[in-house]
């Protein structure tokens, strides 16, 4: 019998939140901003013919996002949070951006040599010191959260200010401007029209999803975060999954630093990924995963990245800059955890029904063990 | 007479650690650089540590109730560049000063409300509060302001010599150490600071015993909120100028000098009088870097946040042992 | 004898919660200068009475006099301000400040506008020294030993609360002898100056020593009060477990009639296993084929034995053994891969993950046996699932459903499910049919003997003698965390509540 309508269950579905803001936010740039939606074909000479317009924008721009929200979500999944997102993406476009240099060490080297399309160490294993160096991080928060039994908030914090520390003694405090062409094509290039970064972001979400999905890691990952006790006492190794799932969003920050850097062909160690954190955390709250841990959904989080980029891109449009847009982001996160918290929906009850009767002083259904 | 040593030892452990590893750091960089012996290079700390000191004080507070403020550094930039806006805009600086600490107490104020009442969790809620604060910063001005109002330039430029020493602080300088005589105070002679330590230490007990829990713990936010604006003036008149980008990082800076302090993460131990031993050791190592001159500063976050590990370490040996039984 | 006047009366307490009655109809009274001792099994309702005597639950119905007069107790703050106060088992002072702090905090003497520490010292210490106790207050709670803390409290509730009435509630479960005496003295001597004392345990004896009427209460409803003098302990056991002494006499086990395959062979052997603390010593042997019952009073060390088996303590004395293999490494993944298995006790904060699925729940613990990697397909999930619904009688609409959403008695079949999928070879069962309606119960039992059938073991630890000794082979009885005794299967319960009782 069919019960619910299709109406009925979108409304229900996780996804509502997250697509219906993005909905409300196209319409807003379709009334207001015109071009917005234009897309054409654009002859690069450099890339080959692709799709051009604000929509490729959002979709390159925010693979880094995408990214750094699909490993956010795991961590979280676990009760767990991991603040040193952005300082991994320094630390990873920094590996890349040294790796490159074609003048390696302190030596005085004229700009020519600095400037020269080449590069000191093979493309392959850039890339892949890269993302050895974002896995090490992810593994060193994992160990610091489940051996050293540290808090997720203050293990990450550490890394978070002192990541970006290492960064810049990797880059030796320089900002690194990278001239190897065949680097850009991270963040820059096309594939069948579409930009490489889609492509990135696509192949992670799949491995991730079919980490997650496809074998038992994603039922222990929300096991432990719902209940870590009866997970222990159901043979679940709750550490390991934890070691996980920091791990991989250390994995993560370092895809994502890579196609960050070479997307703006440099790496400034203060500065690049930049609040990438607080732009994490939203995608995956508006994503519908509690941040007290529990159920989570890749491809949620990654709509809600979708939804902070776009937003945050309409608003650039706008005029507005970036940072300003910080105090209107933290509000943001604040009214959506309220709006999924049951605290708040108790509280809103609690002050209705004080206006319409005075009840009894309830002591809450909580208490309701009889011994 | 060597169980009372013990005792003494297992209490003030680790607090005798952080005054002991502060001396030798100091001892070092004067070994290492010669410069360093000058006594004004021991009052700089003091001067250049003067907003650290009191956000730390702030935070040492929260972190007794087992809680956490990461908006401290963002309160600071909203403190400067408020008060920079406001001083263009020809504002009085003795209205301006007082605005500022009554925006810090509300802002703290909020926070502990949501934290109470919402239940939502201190980290994020106060996270939040950093990234908000820090906006209004940039939203009041996007580029950093000058300060050229002529009280806020003699507080930054009048040296007050000491008695004694051949050195000098400046006005700004003695806020961050009166500060800490009222938070000695309040947690050793008020039934407010003890209740702070019975709730880091169990909340559930001290709500049965009757304590005023709620009350408390909104009172430390917004006394979090305070120092933070303080903090925030003493800044504006240091650098004589109001900047969103201001402050940046302070959070963890503010934690390490809690935690090397002897003050626990896990509530309820330590004391504000490590502090000021924490916000030393952060700017000795800052100073011995200077004075190194070829290693950069961002050596400082490295080994800051190294220490704030070690001494996390430390704390977990000293303090897993006291537990009875 | 002088009547004395009541300093406290309830008269027709009744407590209900969503789909369970916790309190029908319940009359307790204390006397000025009395120990009042409440005793029951879990589910009794014995800390919902004092729930509802503190001001943390409120009564549906009844009514409470304080020395005569009418009270509606509205908080715990308002019940200590009307001179009630409790001494929990956990202590609830807060361990990091000192002992006189944890006596005066919220009513510290003041100087000045500050704390008067030298006064409140002095107070704290003549505060203690009326309780027999003499200590430095100034030192940090911690320092002291659990009984030193009670007393800490108790002096709390007399200082600050000027308590008339002191509820005790399992004070003496982690004190050892000589420190229970020193509690029973600073009772007594609170009882001579005329405080009326509610004293709540398992520990029978010590109700004998110290109580001078004893309440029974049983499923929420009041058995009976009785003066301590006058009532046997047989009779007292007998009471809180439901039977009269005649129909103990006459009660004929209606054992399932079941041949007990002969095979000997021995699966688990404990010997000398225990933990400081939390169990004595004890040797046991599990043999195929075999359901071993564990019985005992609530409190006697019947959880800690199974937490032990299962590997979730680590033990500090002894070995165990499992098919002549010594078991080197205990967590519960271990035991899982050697084919142990628990349902345990506490099934909210041990065994359901509430927002996972019934089918996710009863898959989870063969899951974690296979790993990360081997992943079982939704298929087989769902047929795994489906087919433990229907044999233990999960009542759900779908597989999908929550598994908070399932009353208490089909979460524990759930639990049991998720076990019963991983084939273990021992399962050890701590209050399996607990909250369970009688049809089910029946069929659990049935279950446990057909895996002893079909060659597994069970150890099956419950409260009701009846359902021990029904589907029992041989039966162990707990009491005060050691191993009493031992006997085969066809003993009568006469013979365990005697035990239990210390007679035997």
């Amino acid at each position: 019998m069919k019960k619910s309508s299709l109406f009925n269950r979108i409304r229900e579905s996780r996804l509502f939140l997250p697509l219906g803001a993005l909905v409300l936010i196209l319409i807003f740039d379709a009334l207001y901003s015109p071009g917005f939606f234009k897309l054409g074909i654009l002859e690069d000479p450099v890339y080959g013919n692709h799709l051009y317009g604000n929509l490729v924008d959002v979709l390159n721009d925010g693979a880094p996002l995408m990214l750094v929200a699909i490993g956010m979500t795991l961590v979280i999944a676990t009760g767990g949070i991991d603040l040193s997102v952005g300082a991994v993406i320094a630390i990873s476009g920094a590996m890349g951006a040294v790796l490159i240099n074609p003048s390696l060490g302190n030596q005085l080297v004229s700009n020519a040599i600095t400037a020269k399309n080449a590069t000191n160490t093979p493309l392959p294993i850039i890339v892949l010191a890269g993302l050895a160096a974002g896995t090490l991080c992810g593994l060193w928060n994992g160990f610091l959260v489940t051996r050293a039994k540290i808090q997720p908030i203050v293990a990450t914090l550490v890394l978070m200010v002192a990541g970006r520390g290492i960064a810049q003694l990797i880059t030796n405090g320089q900002i690194m401007t990278i001239y190897y062409t065949p680097y850009f094509w991270f963040g820059n290039g096309f594939i069948l029209g579409l930009p490489v970064s889609i492509y990135i972001v696509l192949a992670v979400a799949i491995l991730a999803w079919v980490l997650v999905r496809k074998t038992s890691i994603g039922l222990f990952l929300e096991s432990v975060g719902i209940n870590a006790r009866s997970s222990y006492y159901s043979g679940i190794n709750e550490q390991n999954v934890k070691l996980f799932a920091y791990t991989l969003c250390g994995l993560c920050g370092a895809i994502a630093g890579l196609i960050l850097s070479s997307y703006i062909h440099s790496e400034d160690a203060n500065n690049i990924g930049l609040n990438y954190e607080l732009d994490a955390i939203l995608a995956v709250v508006m994503g519908g995963t509690s941040l007290a841990g529990g159920r989570f959904s890749i491809f949620a989080s990654i709509i809600g990245a979708i939804v902070i980029w776009t937003f945050t891109l309409t608003v650039y449009t706008l005029g507005v800059p970036a940072n300003a847009l910080l105090a209107a982001k933290a509000v943001l996160v604040m009214v959506v955890i309220l709006l999924y918290s049951e605290y708040f929906r108790l509280f809103l009850n609690r002050l209705s029904e004080r206006r319409a009767v005075r009840p009894e002083v309830q002591k809450g259904a909580e208490s309701g063990t009889a011994n | 007479m060597a169980q009372r040593i013990k005792v003494f030892l297992l209490g003030y452990g680790p607090l005798l650690t952080t005054i002991v590893v502060f001396i030798l750091a100091f001892l070092a960089g004067g070994w290492l650089y010669p410069a360093m012996k000058n006594p004004q290079v021991f009052f700089n700390l003091f001067i250049n540590g003067g907003s650290l000191l009191l956000v730390s004080i702030g935070m040492t507070l929260v972190i007794l109730t087992k809680g956490i403020d990461l908006s401290v550094g963002g309160v600071i930039a909203m403190t400067t560049a408020a008060s920079a806006a406001l001083l263009r805009a020809g504002v009085s600086p003795f209205v301006v000063m007082p605005l500022m600490v009554i925006m810090g107490v509300v802002f703290g104020f909020t926070l502990g409300c949501i934290i109470q009442f919402l239940k939502v969790q201190p980290f994020i809620a106060t996270l939040m509060g950093l990234f908000f604060a820090r906006g209004m910063a940039y939203i009041i001005s996007l580029e950093a302001v000058t300060i050229r109002d002529s009280f806020y330039k003699s507080l930054a430029l009048t040296p007050l010599h000491l008695p004694f020493v051949n050195a000098y602080v400046y006005i700004p300088t003695l806020v961050g150490p009166f500060m800490l005589l009222v938070a000695i105070y309040l947690t050793y002679f008020t039934r407010f600071g003890r209740t702070i330590y019975a709730i880091g230490n169990n909340e559930q007990s001290a709500m049965l015993m009757g304590l005023p829990v709620a009350r408390t713990k909104i009172a430390v936010y917004s006394f979090s909120g305070l120092c933070s604006a303080l903090a925030g003036i003493v800044f504006s008149i240091s650098l004589l100028a109001g900047y969103g980008q201001f402050a940046t990082g302070m959070e963890l800076d503010a934690i390490a000098s809690v935690v090397i302090g002897g003050t626990s993460l896990f509530g309820g131990i330590g004391s504000v009088i490590g502090t000021p031993f924490g916000v030393l050791i952060n700017q000795t190592i800052v100073s011995i870097l200077q004075f190194n001159g070829t290693l950069s500063s961002w050596w400082t976050r490295i080994g800051v946040g190294l220490l704030t590990l070690i001494f996390i370490g430390i704390q977990s040996v000293f303090y897993a042992r006291r537990k009875y039984g | 004898m002088v009547d004395s006047p009541n300093l406290l009366s309830m008269k027709g307490i009744t407590k209900s919660f969503p789909g369970v009655i916790a309190l029908e109809d319940v009359d307790f009274s204390l006397r000025k200068g009395e120990v009042h001792g409440l005793v029951g099994e879990n589910g009794a309702g014995k800390s919902t009475l004092i729930k509802v005597l503190t001001g943390v639950e409120h009564p549906d119905a009844g009514s409470i006099e304080l020395e005569g007069k009418l009270v509606q107790v509205r908080s715990p703050q308002h019940s200590q301000e009307i001179g009630i106060s409790t001494v929990y088992q956990e202590v609830n002072l807060c361990t990091n400040i000192s002992v006189a702090e944890n006596i005066m905090l919220g009513h510290e003497p003041h100087r000045f506008g500050s704390i008067d520490w030298k006064k409140m010292n002095v107070l704290a210490t003549q505060a203690m020294k009326r309780l027999d106790t003499d200590i430095d207050v100034a030192r940090p709670l911690e320092n002291y030993s659990l009984a030193i803390q009670q007393m800490v409290a108790i002096a709390r509730s007399l200082e600050i609360a000027s308590a008339k009435i002191l509820i005790l509630d399992e004070p003496t479960s982690s004190l050892d002898v000589n420190e229970t005496n020193l509690l029973f003295d600073v009772v007594r001597k609170l009882k001579d100056q005329g405080h009326g004392i509610i004293f709540i345990t398992h520990f029978l004896d010590q109700v004998y020593r110290i109580a001078d009427r004893i309440t029974v209460l049983r499923n929420g409803k009041l058995v009976g009060t009785y003066e301590t003098a006058s009532l046997p302990r047989i009779e007292l056991i007998a009471k809180m477990l439901g039977r009269t002494i005649t129909e103990l006499d006459a009660v004929t086990k209606s054992k399932v009639e079941h041949e007990q395959k002969e095979s000997g062979e021995r699966v688990l052997e404990a010997k000398g296993l225990g933990l400081k603390g939390s169990l004595e010593p004890v040797d046991l042997e599990l043999g195929v084929n075999e359901v071993l019952g564990l019985a005992g009073l609530l409190g006697s060390g019947r959880t800690e034995v199974a937490n032990l088996l299962f590997g979730i303590d680590k033990p500090d004395s002894g070995s165990l053994t499992l098919k002549g293999k010594k078991i080197e490494r205990f967590s519960p993944l271990e035991s899982l891969k050697n084919g142990i298995a628990l349902c345990p006790e506490d099934r909210k904060a041990e065994g359901i993950i509430g927002d996972l699925t019934i089918r996710e729940n009863i898959i989870l613990a063969l899951q974690a046996h296979y790993g990360w990697f081997k992943f079982l397909s939704p298929e087989k999930q769902s047929e795994i699932a489906q087919k433990y619904i229907q044999l233990l009688g999960i009542v759900t609409p779908s597989p999908e459903q929550l598994a908070s959403n399932l009353s208490g008695g089909n979460q524990q079949k759930l639990i049991l499910a998720r076990w019963l999928a991983t084939n273990p070879q021992v399962l050890i069962l701590d209050e399996p049919t607990r909250g369970i309606d009688v049809g089910a119960k029946a069929e659990i039992q049935k279950l446990v003997l057909d895996l002893a059938d079909e060659g597994k073991s069970c150890v099956f630890i419950s409260s009701e003698l009846e359902e021990v000794l029904r589907i029992s082979h041989r039966v162990v009885v707990m009491r005060d965390h050691k191993k009493a005794a031992e006997y085969s299967g066809n003993v009568d319960e006469q013979t365990i509540i005697q035990t239990m009782a210390g007679n035997l």
